[in-house]
């Protein structure tokens, strides 16, 4: 029996220049058939000479979704050993995506972390003798994948799963604890009951779902996080940003509501300002929402911007903050320059290590010399997309789409009046899938719940 | 002083259903086997409920059975009342379960061990467990005597250390007030043994022409009894059962718990082992679910032999005064005149993790232990490990391959997987939650995955092997047969189909597809299935079920595929997981702690993530580059 065949995107998300997406396995050759188009029409790419490269077109359906070179290379010649394709594609982060989606929509799955390199290695493509520096890319690039499957859930999302869980546990429980000790439960009834927890179950999946895929498109460009108390000046500096020659992609409030997220294009760069909209207006962001709202923005930002208001002494706060965002990549702030200054960058730099920049937003005192740094931090490297957040966000989606599928089952077996022990079948897979989003795995959590929820036994 | 006294192949430890399965299969593979036992009297007794199978344990006598175990031979021998559990339910969950004579089902073990050739039965406590450079050498009783052996199998259940208790009175026996094993536990941990402490318990026994049964609910044994051995016909083993009774707890028995809960030896911290979270005492009940007002009580003849009955439901460490009055706070229960008092007992066993999948001890070479010694519960449980750790003793001493079960193949895998695997802290009972491909695993078809098994070890009949071989064959063509016979739409067709309450057909359809139906089955189409011959019922069970739910079947098998890949790559045995720089602290930890055979035991292991899996994998390649590209082919297929 062969392996199956994966696809991911090979290179980072950044905006500038191209994109690759592999595809590794028996069904790359296939699937690009299906969904590459030669310019003079319908041409069968798998035909070609190994090794070769091919411009055209991938399309979903009727949908042309880029102009792209494909690179077709016949096992075993190729980086995993397999028959491997890629498609270089414009770099914008939505493009990559529709097309990683109609690859994925051809029977293949999405790679795990680290799965091109295993799979070189265990094909023999990559030497024994660096078997260590394999098994800690798998091991480290796993990690992240999970540190990052836990961060993208908001933590909205996150109750929800654990509901939904929990829900599905009982209700597995409660079935085989009538199986195993049927003269105490009994399960007449219960499909009534069921039916509705999967009803309810697979709606709030289904938002999920949509949330999820409305997600992408807030999320595209690097992550620029305002950070300030108030009147610092942050939304004096996001519509600066915002304003003038620099077209405004998208304008899409945040789900959440309190926050407000512009996509800027700075020459080659493309910027998701995230600013605490809910809070411009009212109060302070410290103390209505907390320095919590700081933290949970900060950890997952690729960018900060902390607005100082440098004719008001540092407090407590700032020095929190500070501390914060002290591993991060930030950009310090010290606006309000053509006032009396209160704090000196020697003041900060007791306390920080970030470049700091003087600003005025009243007459664009260093907005010019902002540019200029991330534009210079992008460049030499030190500024990237946390890239891995794109394909979490497919992970989280294949999860659900899997549990709610899983679900559906459950719901057809009560339908057709399948003995109840059929059931759990389902709804365990269901709950697996919604595990894997937050990195749990099985164990004994049905033996466990079955104890503490039911008295079982003689 | 001690002394030689006779070789034997293999020593078995203790003559409870896990001694007893595994010396009847070494002497019946022709070895030289003699097994010891505290008391003559105590042979594969029932010191605590008076019935064998249940749910998901109904699963492991069969599989017993089809391996060549004797359990279901004696219980259909011996019940007194049987009844086929959850039968409104899927079939992977129908459970036999009968009630037996215990002393009935005593003597008649007893009686098989001491006709069988080249077994001996010998009244000795064994004292020390010799071992040189690493292997068993023979064992050593009380008085003296030196049994040298080539293995030994330990099946001590609950005797090593045992201490009975109840409020403040302690008895240092065995169950049933049998003598206890006082030196072993010393001479295993001198071996390096792990030890743990288990408790379990029993409830009272009370006298019958006490008890007011009109208060209770009587529960009949089935008209039509199924035999626990697949070499026994219902009709022919059937005879007339006795009945038992159900009646319920009462807040005046809650209230007498709670009231006296300061006096269970569980509360006040006299005992220290791990109870069993199936088996719950009443004051654990009564703690943990305060909001249940009342809880089930069974009334269980213990035999045929005797007017004492057991109350199942009511296990109890509780002080004597304060039992008399818990029992009798139970409707039909106000006159009860107890017998035999209810008690905890406390034992020591070992932890299984240091146990092979053959259950054998993984340092200590022929040196093999089942049943409650390797931290399980109940009877069938004991029996099935006895049963394996027999054959594999003797695969080795035979030097042939050892039988190794896996979890897809059997609720005997799924038992001793479990039990090695994962980090039990509390006595382990099989149920059907912990089978994941349970429904593969019926108790309807131990025969047909099993039987011949049975057989390549020796344990089971050329003729019996030839049966069940003959049966697949029927059944594969009987279910050819139905998916390709088309019934048309004609009037007699429609007429059964609307007097069954099944939809009239629009298009022709073949007789399986009919049998799919919820409301359908094989037997109802007898009258418009024409060409159907007379078959046994066994098979028509077999024909039904594997119809009715192949689409369910089918997906299960998909997955033991999955499975059995991962259970095929192995790990060589003294792999040293601190050699593999990547693997996270945790999984090394967990990984020397259970040395898993296999990369699909290693993944069941908590705490061992999925990336260690890979990263392990990634690691053995290297460490078999010798054989790499055979390895790699092997390997690769499915990551």
């Amino acid at each position: 029996m062969k392996s199956d065949t994966i696809a991911a995107i090979a290179t980072g998300n950044s905006s500038a220049g191209i994109s690759i997406i592999r595809i590794s396995g028996d069904k790359a050759f296939p699937a690009i058939d299906r969904i590459y188009r030669h310019k003079n029409g319908r041409k069968k790419i798998s035909n070609m000479k190994s090794h070769t490269i091919h411009y055209g077109f991938i399309v979903d359906g009727n949908e042309v979704i880029d102009e792209v070179m494909v690179t077709i290379m016949k096992a075993p010649s190729t980086y995993t050993r397999e028959d491997v394709v890629e498609i270089n594609c414009h770099g914008g982060i939505v493009v990559t995506r529709k097309i990683l989606e109609a690859v994925l929509k051809q029977d293949i799955r999405l790679a795990e972390p680290g799965e091109f390199t295993k799979r070189a290695f265990l094909n023999g493509r990559i030497d024994l003798s660096q078997a260590e520096a394999v098994c800690d890319i798998i091991n480290a690039k796993n990690e992240i994948a999970l540190k990052n499957s836990l961060n993208q859930l908001r933590g909205r999302e996150k109750t929800i799963i654990e509901t939904i869980r929990k829900s599905i546990l009982r209700d597995v429980a409660y079935i085989e604890a009538a199986l195993d000790d049927p003269e105490n439960f009994t399960l007449e009834g219960f499909a009534d009951d069921l039916k509705s927890h999967l009803k309810l179950n697979c709606k709030a999946i289904d938002e999920l779902i949509k949330s999820s895929k409305n997600g992408k498109l807030i999320k595209e460009g690097i992550k620029t996080v305002i950070l300030g108390k108030p009147n610092a000046g942050k939304s004096s500096l996001l519509n600066i940003l915002v304003k003038e020659d620099r077209a405004i992609v998208t304008d899409i409030a945040g789900t959440t509501r309190d926050t407000l997220e512009e996509t800027i294009r700075l020459n080659d760069i493309t910027l998701n300002i995230i600013d605490t909209a809910g809070i411009r207006n009212t109060d302070d962001v410290i103390e209505k929402i907390g320095v919590e709202k700081a933290i949970k923005l900060s950890q997952d930002a690729d960018l900060i911007l902390y607005v100082i208001d440098s004719s008001r002494a540092l407090d407590e706060n700032d020095d929190r903050i500070l501390a914060l965002i002290e591993d991060k990549n930030a950009i310090l702030l010290l606006n309000k320059s053509d006032l009396r200054p209160v704090v000196t960058p020697n003041d900060i730099k007791d306390k920080s290590n970030h470049p700091i920049i003087i600003t005025s937003f009243l007459d664009y005192r260093g907005v010019e010399e902002l540019e200029l740094l991330i534009k210079e931090k992008f460049f030499e490297g030190s500024l990237t997309i946390h890239e891995d957040i794109y394909i979490t966000n497919d992970r989280h989606l294949e999860a659900f789409n899997n549990a709610l599928n899983s679900l559906r089952m459950v719901e057809d077996s009560v339908n057709k009046q399948m003995p109840e022990d059929f059931y759990s079948i389902d709804l365990m897979a269901a709950y697996e899938e919604l595990g894997k989003i937050l990195g749990e795995n099985l164990s004994e959590d049905l033996i466990n719940m079955i104890f503490s929820e039911f008295c079982m036994g003689k | 002083m001690s002394y030689i006294y006779e070789d034997y192949d293999v020593v078995v430890i203790g003559a409870g259903h896990a001694g007893c399965e595994a010396a009847l299969a070494c002497a019946r593979l022709s070895l030289n086997t003699i097994i010891f036992t505290v008391s003559m009297d105590s042979v594969a007794l029932m010191p605590c409920n008076p019935n064998i199978g249940g749910t998901s344990k109904g699963h492991l006598v069969r599989e017993i059975d089809a391996l060549g175990g004797e359990m279901g031979k004696n219980i259909d021998k011996t019940y007194i009342q049987s009844r086929m559990l959850n039968l409104s339910k899927g079939p992977a969950v129908h459970s036999l379960r009968a009630q037996a004579d215990k002393m009935d089902y005593s003597n008649s073990m007893r009686k098989v061990l001491e006709n069988t050739p080249n077994l001996t039965l010998k009244q000795a406590e064994i004292i020390d467990i010799l071992v040189e450079d690493g292997k068993v050498k023979g064992v050593k009783t009380y008085s003296g005597a030196i049994y040298p052996c080539k293995a030994v199998i330990l099946c001590t259940g609950t005797y090593l250390n045992a201490r009975c208790i109840y409020g403040d009175t302690v008895h240092e026996t065995g169950p049933n007030g049998l003598q206890s094993a006082l030196y072993l536990t010393e001479s295993l941990k001198k071996l390096g043994i792990e030890m743990f402490r288990f408790k379990t318990g029993t409830p009272a026994r009370i006298d019958k022409r006490t008890i007011d049964f009109t208060k209770m609910e009587e529960q009949k044994g089935d008209e039509k009894i199924v035999p626990f051995s697949f070499i026994n016909r219902g009709e022919d083993i059937q005879k007339e059962q006795v009945s038992c009774w159900l009646t319920y707890t009462t807040p005046k028995t809650h209230e007498i718990v709670q009231e006296n809960i300061h006096r269970s030896p569980l509360f006040s911290g006299d005992i220290k082992g791990t109870g069993a979270r199936y088996c719950p005492s009443i004051e654990d009940k009564v703690v943990r679910f305060p909001d249940r007002d009342r809880h089930q009580v069974f009334i269980e003849p213990e035999g045929n032999y005797t007017n004492e009955m057991y109350i199942s439901g009511l296990s109890s460490s509780l002080p004597e005064d304060v039992q008399v009055r818990m029992y009798r706070s139970v409707p039909g229960l106000e006159k009860a005149e107890i017998v035999r008092n209810a008690y905890a007992i406390e034992y020591d066993c070992i932890n299984p993790a240091q146990l092979k999948p053959t259950l054998e001890i993984r340092n200590i070479e022929g040196f093999f232990s089942a049943g409650q010694f390797n931290g399980s519960s109940g009877y069938e449980e004991a029996a099935a490990q006895g049963l394996m750790a027999g054959i594999n003793a003797s695969m080795k001493l035979l030097g042939k391959e050892p039988v190794v079960l896996d979890r897809s193949e059997a609720y005997i895998g799924v038992l001793i997987d479990d039990l090695i695997t994962k980090e039990t802290m509390e006595p382990y009972r099989m149920m059907t939650s912990r089978a994941e491909y349970r429904l593969l695993l019926r108790q309807d078809n131990a025969d047909l995955r099993l039987t011949k098994i049975g057989y390549q070890v020796g344990l089971i009949d050329k003729e019996r092997y030839q049966a069940v071989v003959n049966k697949e064959e029927t059944i594969r063509k009987e279910i050819k047969r139905l998916e390709s016979t088309v019934i048309g739409a004609k009037s007699e067709v429609q007429e059964l189909l609307k007097s069954l309450n099944s939809s009239p057909l629009t298009t022709a359809s073949t007789l399986a597809d009919l049998i799919r139906r919820p409301e359908l089955n094989y037997e109802v189409l007898k009258t418009i299935d024409t060409q159907r011959e007379d078959l046994p019922d066994d098979v028509i069970e077999q024909v039904n079920i594997n119809i009715k739910y192949d689409g369910y079947i089918e997906r299960q098998k998909r997955q033991v595929e999955q499975f059995r890949k991962q259970e095929n790559k192995k790990i060589p045995e003294n792999l040293d997981y601190d050699m593999i720089p990547s693997l996270r602290i945790e999984a090394k930890q967990k990984l020397n702690k259970f040395k898993p055979v296999s990369i699909g035991q290693a993944s069941r292991i908590s705490g061992v993530s999925p990336a260690d899996i890979s990263v392990l994998l990634v690691y053995l390649m290297q460490y078999n580059s010798k054989e790499s590209s055979a390895i790699r082919k092997e390997y690769r297929n499915g990551i």
